[in-house]
């Protein structure tokens, strides 16, 4: 409420053209989480344009071109979603959840295959990849369940119930197969059970199924001879544990990181500059900030996501309703978690796991996604904000 | 917190404050480990990792240098180098998936012109002495080859062409045998002590001067040190360092090589298996040397077909890479009276004015010898002898001397039956001069029918039996007998010089004895030979009797059964100062004087040719 009196007491910044500011919405918009997202897909579209020139022969621009086209549709599309009320798809969340599946679903017949995988749609301009729109999708319905059934059964029916939600569609994912993304929709839904409410001693037995599941996957099923991960997964996920392995990509993005020191390399940089380190443009851009720019570089870069996560949280806080607060919770988890596993696996601390970091990874899907779920987060600060005001509407 | 009780109910308020902290508390700690991380990375260990970095990015190449010319005595280029493309393959970049390898192996294959197996066989071969490194599947090959695989590139990905040197040799045939060729450092000898520092794939020289004279000649690779990216390819403006090789420096020869192509023109004249040789009789200098039949050194430049194979390597008769001047074991015939001579005389067996009667024949231990023709030549001195070429006289001679061991210790001090020293790799022979102690220890072993007799002393008097040595020794022989006394080492290298044309190094191997020779000896055996060459009944005097400058020359004619007889001439020249001596040799080409005596006088016209243009002026206006 001080916020409030303050902003009345000083003029406001678009006096002159009284109107235009208020009817645009701006000023019920959280301006430092705006700032920090566009800032990420600015430096972006910035390491995009140094780092990837030569990478397709004869259009220097492939990769720049396309993540800026994505980036201005995402932007759009944010303030779009900043504009609507969130609360709207709650009412929508058996449509989101049963569209959720079903796109996923739909790769495995109209997909196009990548490197093993079948994870995205090829449309006539651009591929695109349901499971990454799916992460915000996967929020909004399973926020939306856990409100709806917040009264119904027992606390321990409730619990099985969000899991049985939550994991469908990561199972779904996983099988494309697509680890990294069923992690994150694995993340989403403890994230939103988490915020939802559910007991503790439920995460507690739920975290011991996950040790035991883990030690199964890893350890049991390949010493018993029906191994669930492919080799290449398994491989990945344990590589980082031992340095002295063989864990060549791992290995090249930490000395490309390292020799960054604390300027960077600018041109000069040769780790990523030279093909040694692979997917650079995607799941290692981090490693190239790292190189180009230095600690200072790689250090701000952080900070932007820090900043960004920090509003999400605060947006937590501020929601005008329930839903709002499970959304932004399930929001920032899915943030922070990628965030984390991405650039902890440059930085050599988390395994490989194939998850983009968002908003600078090149990639359509992911940086609209990404936008997108920002835009929600708008949408609730801008409702809150709404609602402390005096339930003005616009 | 209007509008939020309702939905979660009554509990959730202080509980979810509680859940949001703890969310953002973890939040903050992943946080703090991402920085800390990224701290040590960056700013503690970053000063290694960017080493290893650097260390990442480049690697060495080798620029191979070329190899030094090799000149005749007056600076005329026997081999020069030109640069030539060469094919490679990197099998470890050949397309990991075994049928798309194989096909590219089978377009690769039909490029070269060769077939799948042989490709395969070639690159595991290679591939055993160098793992890893590029192979090399066909040298010189066309720009239009390069030009059709530049364009391909995507089809043929592991190929690359190289620029390399390759042997020129502008005169043909001309002196092969010295020359020698160079070729790829085998296994073996990438282990020798004196090749350290090579790597497979070098070329080093494989026979004659190359070989010998190869660590002047090769020069040392240069190193380029490019930036690479992660597949090893070089990237574009990445040389980084930079060595560049040293040109090999260049030998000069002292072959003269207007006297080796009159000398292989003579030979091929005849087209008779044979050898020549011309040296100087002072310092062993050679100023021409070949062997027939001969063949073009440029075929090792490039991968031989089958029928060159068959033709180099395949034909015991012909041989053609075997150089008979050096390598040759033959027995003289009566081209050896002079050292039988020198060895009787010395060994007081023999005086300068003695009369030996020759009836035609002279019976020892039962057998018969005859002279050459069967004609009777009456009382010879020595000097009249030679000029006949009595063979009875020096039937008379081996058999004074066949127990004594004289004939045998002379022609070994003179350099028969013994490595010459030349500077040659094939030129390591040693030959025989048969003698009681060689004869009788075979007897012993049960090798031969019969022991050591006079009968064998006198045949090797004359030049015939188990003799066995070549024209070089021959004219060491001579050289000897001519310059009073001196063995000297032949040689052919002369001197190195830089590329700017300075000497780096002379060659003078010195003399490899002294053989104390009486001058009256001397004079009287040069005397016998000029006339036998000049005189009234001189066994050439057909050949070199209008010769217009005096020389001193032996015919011989050696008996081979089951082959012909085999044609042999040796001469000094000037007569009777000598300078130079010269040996042929003919298998098969009969008498001395109807073949080798004929070449022999061809090289020393091309040898004395300005004196000879100069004396027919002369002589013309007198």
């Amino acid at each position: 409420m001080y916020a409030t009196r303050a902003r009345r007491a000083r003029p406001e910044p678009f006096a002159l053209r009284p109107g235009i500011a208020e009817r645009l919405g701006l000023p019920y918009m959280d301006a430092t989480l705006g700032i920090s997202a566009v800032g990420l897909v600015a430096f972006s579209v910035f390491v995009l344009g140094q780092a990837t020139q030569h990478d397709v022969p004869g259009s220097p621009g492939y990769f720049v071109d396309r993540q800026t086209i994505y980036a201005i549709l995402g932007l759009v599309g944010m303030y779009v979603l900043a504009r609507i009320d969130y609360s709207r798809f709650r009412e929508l969340r058996v449509g989101i959840y049963t569209f959720l599946c079903a796109s996923v679903t739909a790769v495995f017949f109209f997909g196009f295959a990548a490197r093993g995988s079948r994870r995205a749609f090829d449309l006539p301009f651009f591929s695109f990849q349901p499971s990454e729109l799916g992460k915000l999708l996967l929020v909004l319905a399973l926020a939306g369940f856990v409100i709806d059934g917040a009264r119904r059964g027992s606390a321990r029916q409730r619990t099985v119930r969000y899991l049985c939600l939550g994991l469908a569609p990561a199972a779904l994912v996983f099988l494309q197969p697509d680890l990294g993304t069923s992690l994150v929709y694995g993340a989403i839904t403890l994230a939103v059970m988490y915020v939802g409410g559910v007991p503790w001693t439920h995460f507690a037995v739920i975290g011991a199924a996950l040790v035991a599941l883990v030690a199964l996957v890893l350890a049991i099923a390949p010493a018993i001879g029906t191994p669930i991960l492919k080799g290449y997964q398994q491989e990945r996920l344990t590589s980082f544990l031992d340095p002295s392995d063989a864990g060549y990509q791992q290995n090249q993005a930490k000395i490309a990181i390292g020799s960054g020191e604390t300027s960077g390399r600018g041109d000069r940089a040769t780790q990523t500059r030279l093909d040694f380190v692979p997917e650079r443009h995607t799941d290692f851009i981090f490693a190239v900030i790292g190189e180009r720019y230095g600690f200072m570089g790689a250090a701000l870069v952080l900070s932007l996501y820090a900043l960004l996560i920090w509003r999400a949280l605060r947006i937590v806080t501020l929601s005008k309703n329930s839903y709002g607060t499970l959304v932004a919770g399930g929001i920032a988890a899915m943030l922070l978690f990628q965030v984390f596993v991405n650039v902890g696996m440059n930085l050599g601390i988390m395994p490989i796991t194939g998850i983009p970091l968002p908003l600078l990874s090149y990639g359509g899907s992911s940086i609209l996604a990404t936008l997108l779920a920002v835009g929600v987060l708008q949408s609730i600060h801008v409702q809150a904000r709404l609602s402390q005001k005096g339930r003005f509407a616009w | 917190m209007n509008g939020r009780s309702d939905e979660l109910g009554p509990r959730t308020g202080n509980r979810l404050a509680l859940r949001i902290a703890i969310f953002g508390g973890v939040a903050l700690a992943l946080f703090v480990v991402l920085f800390f991380r990224l701290w040590l990375l960056q700013v503690v260990g970053g000063e290694e990792y960017l080493a290893e970095a650097k260390n990442n990015r480049t690697r060495e190449f080798r620029v191979s240098a070329p190899r030094g010319e090799i000149l005749d005595r007056t600076g005329r280029i026997l081999v020069a180098n030109r640069t030539s493309l060469a094919l490679q393959v990197n099998p470890d970049k050949l397309p990991e998936d075994p049928r798309e390898r194989r096909a590219e192996l089978a377009r690769l294959a039909e490029l070269t012109h060769t077939t799948l197996p042989k490709l395969r066989r070639t690159i595991r071969e290679e591939l055993k002495v160098a793992a890893g490194a590029p192979v090399t599947l066909r040298r010189d090959v066309g720009s239009y080859l390069v030009f059709y695989l530049e364009e391909n590139q995507d089809r043929f990905p592991g190929v690359s062409v190289q620029r390399v040197f390759v042997r020129r040799y502008p005169h043909g045939t001309l002196a092969a045998h010295i020359l020698g060729n160079v070729g790829e450092v085998s296994e073996e000898q990438l282990e020798e002590p004196t090749l350290r520092g090579l790597e497979p794939g070098d070329e080093i020289g494989q026979d004659g001067v190359e070989d010998t004279y190869d660590g002047f000649l090769r020069g040392t690779p240069g190193i380029e040190r490019l930036q690479v990216d992660a597949f090893g390819q070089p990237t574009r403006n990445g040389q980084l360092v930079s060595q560049p090789p040293v040109p090999g420096d260049n030998l000069r020869l002292s072959i003269d090589s207007g006297v080796q192509e009159a000398g292989e023109a003579a030979m091929a004249s005849f087209g008779l298996r044979g050898a020549f040789v011309t040296m100087d009789v002072h310092t062993g200098e050679i100023l021409a040397l070949g062997s027939y039949p001969t063949y073009e050194p440029s075929v090792f430049t490039r991968p031989m077909t089958q029928s060159q194979v068959d033709e180099l390597y395949r034909d015991p008769v012909l041989a053609p890479l075997t150089d008979r001047a050096i390598a040759g074991l033959y027995p003289t015939g009566s081209t050896f009276k002079p050292i039988t001579a020198i060895a009787a005389l010395e060994s007081g067996n023999l005086t300068t004015g003695e009369v030996i009667y020759d009836p035609g024949q002279l019976v020892v231990g039962g057998q018969v010898f005859t002279n050459a023709g069967e004609a009777a030549n009456g009382s010879v001195s020595l000097v009249r002898a030679l000029e006949v070429s009595s063979d009875v006289f020096f039937y008379t001679l081996g058999l004074r001397m066949w127990d004594t061991g004289d004939l045998q210790h002379w022609a070994h001090a003179l350099g028969i039956g013994r490595p010459t020293g030349i500077d040659l790799p094939a030129g390591a022979v040693e030959g025989l001069v048969p003698s009681q102690k060689w004869r009788n220890d075979l007897y012993r072993e049960g090798e031969t029918e019969r022991p050591w007799s006079a009968g064998d002393n006198v045949q090797l008097a004359t030049g015939q039996g188990d003799l066995q040595t070549n024209p070089l020794q021959m004219a060491v022989a001579y050289a000897a007998l001519a310059n009073g006394g001196t063995v000297v080492t032949p040689h052919v290298g002369l001197q190195v010089d830089d590329a700017a044309g300075r000497v780096l190094r002379e060659f003078d191997p010195g003399p490899r004895r002294q053989v104390r020779m009486d001058a009256g000896y001397r004079e009287a055996i040069l005397e016998g030979l000029h006339d036998a060459a000049q005189g009234g009944a001189g066994t050439s005097v057909d050949v070199f009797g209008d010769f217009p400058i005096p020389v001193a020359g032996k015919t011989g004619t050696a008996q081979r059964p089951p082959y012909e007889d085999q044609s042999w001439y040796g001469v000094l020249a000037p007569y009777p100062d000598p300078r130079i001596v010269t040996f042929v040799t003919m298998e098969e080409g009969g008498f001395g004087a109807e073949a080798a005596a004929p070449a022999a006088r061809t090289i020393l016209e091309a040898y004395f040719a300005g004196r000879l243009s100069e004396e027919s002026k002369t002589g013309g206006e007198g």
